[in-house]
């Protein structure tokens, strides 16, 4: 994964640096003005041009197919991208499978326009074909800017899925015991100034599982949920999460049910 | 075909799927043995970070629910924990605070971007959780406040026979938490070898230390 240096960064670099000179008084201001400082980033959120990008990305035949994915069922029938962002993952009839966008997008891009799937899913985070997957989620996550969370579970493999995502987010392990519930179980916690959503219920409008992706100013990359879960396993000290695979699905739909009703404001930006 | 038998047909057909989505609600044995195979399959190595990593102990297991462990449980993982625990050699507890604040201001180690499992490259990870000393604002709050650790449990002489029994007790928290707390979430930085003895003095003094800004 490339890290470079975005101009944004460079402001939060000195934000940071603002903040640790700052006394212990005055950390609600600090909290305050990151607060702050989020809203005026919202009016011109890079996470933008990755949606065009996806778009584009979205109607252009590529592929050894030399297709486009106008074809492709995302859960409400061929080409339809508007507000299916909210009710993934879900089941779907011909993979067989409970799939999230990304893991869709794999299985589009490989019968419609005839791209390996096990390539794709090997391609690092922000590389070639990856990075096209990252634009596209963030492209049809756009599409339902504003809409609720609304994952269906009237499927059997949804519950099933759910429930397996519950099991996964209490797994307790890796060199430091920690889980997904270490960190996301109780309300009001922090990592050092980083707010922490209890990801066990709603946490609310626009806040974790309907959040991403988001532009990261701190490194200038769009992250997907796939990157942000893979992250998240990399700070827990655990080994390295399959892209797409039914570990990183299943999570997304215990996020995802449990945030029924929150209000998607993906794609979102982040410090 | 008649219309009944069409009916009958269409009935049959409703029993069955509403009989096939009961029976296929699975049991939460099910559910958990499902689960560990989908982990074990959802992982690989990379780097430092190998799927042995998710093979779980005793305790690991026992606390990975939403519920607590049966009583019984808890008390075997902690009487575990406890035996675990290997004292500071010639009973040299105490450091220098001023590395131990360097320690626990390091978040870094052992995540698969880290090249060593080394405990060199580890930091002590503590103000990711809790506030120490007074200086530092940016602190976790996953838990509790260790300001003032020292100077609130009296120890005014770190060499103290009086203050022997938190000393010895501190050591044994950062050795093996879950000595103490089954299901405590800090690791357990001695018996997992996050960090070796000569770092646990520096952030015991950090804590302890009646010099330490933690206590002044």
């Amino acid at each position: 994964m490339t890290r470079r240096l975005h101009p944004l960064a460079l402001a939060t670099l000195s934000l940071c640096a603002a903040i640790a000179t700052m006394p212990a008084q005055a950390q609600k201001s600090t909290a305050e003005g990151i607060a702050e400082y989020r809203k005026m980033l919202e009016d011109g959120n890079p996470a933008e041009l990755f949606e065009a990008k996806g778009e584009e990305l979205w109607k252009t035949a590529r592929g050894p197919k030399k297709a486009t994915l106008l074809t492709c069922d995302l859960g409400q029938g061929p080409g339809v991208v508007k507000g299916v962002f909210v009710t993934m993952p879900r089941y779907f009839a011909d993979t067989n499978k409970v799939q999230d966008v990304e893991s869709r997008l794999v299985s589009c891009m490989s019968t419609i326009q005839g791209f390996n799937a096990d390539e794709l899913v090997k391609t690092p985070f922000g590389r070639g074909e990856m990075a096209n997957i990252t634009a596209m989620a963030t492209y049809i996550a756009g599409q339902s800017r504003g809409m609720r969370m609304a994952l269906p579970q009237g499927h059997a493999e949804e519950r099933r899925f759910y429930d397996l995502g519950k099991a996964a987010f209490f797994f307790r392990g890796g060199p430091m015991d920690f889980s997904c519930a270490a960190c996301h179980a109780e309300d009001g916690k922090r990592i050092r100034l980083q707010d922490l959503p209890n990801l066990t219920k709603n946490p609310g409008d626009g806040i974790g599982f309907a959040a991403w992706p988001a532009y990261r100013v701190s490194n200038g990359q769009m992250w997907s949920m796939q990157l942000r879960l893979n992250d998240c396993y990399r700070q827990q000290r655990f080994p390295y999460p399959e892209f797409g695979s039914d570990l990183t699905v299943a999570l997304g739909v215990y996020m995802g049910v449990n945030a029924q009703g929150a209000e998607s404001i993906a794609p979102s930006i982040k410090r | 075909m008649t219309i009944r038998h069409i009916l009958i047909g269409a009935s049959a057909a409703a029993a069955l799927l509403l009989v096939a989505g009961c029976a296929n609600k699975p049991s939460q044995a099910e559910i958990d043995t499902q689960a560990l195979a989908m982990i074990k399959a959802g992982f690989r190595d990379q780097g430092i970070a190998k799927i042995d990593r998710i093979e779980q102990d005793l305790g690991q297991k026992a606390c990975s629910s939403d519920k607590d462990p049966p009583e019984a449980l808890a008390k075997q993982v902690e009487a575990q924990a406890l035996a675990s625990i290997k004292w500071p050699t010639g009973g040299q507890y105490i450091g220098d605070w001023r590395e131990g604040e360097k320690l626990a201001q390091n978040g870094r180690g052992m995540t698969w971007t880290d090249s060593s499992t080394d405990t060199k490259a580890n930091g002590a990870q503590c103000y990711n959780c809790h506030q120490i000393g007074p200086a530092e604002v940016s602190f976790g709050t996953i838990g509790p406040s260790l300001y003032n650790y020292g100077k609130l449990r009296g120890v005014k002489d770190v060499t103290d026979p009086a203050s022997a029994v938190i000393v010895q007790y501190t050591w044994g928290k950062l050795w093996n938490s879950k000595a103490y707390a089954a299901c405590s979430n800090m690791p357990r930085f001695g018996h997992a070898k996050l960090l070796d003895e000569t770092q646990l003095r520096h952030v015991m003094a950090l804590l302890l230390d009646p010099k330490s800004p933690v206590n002044e």
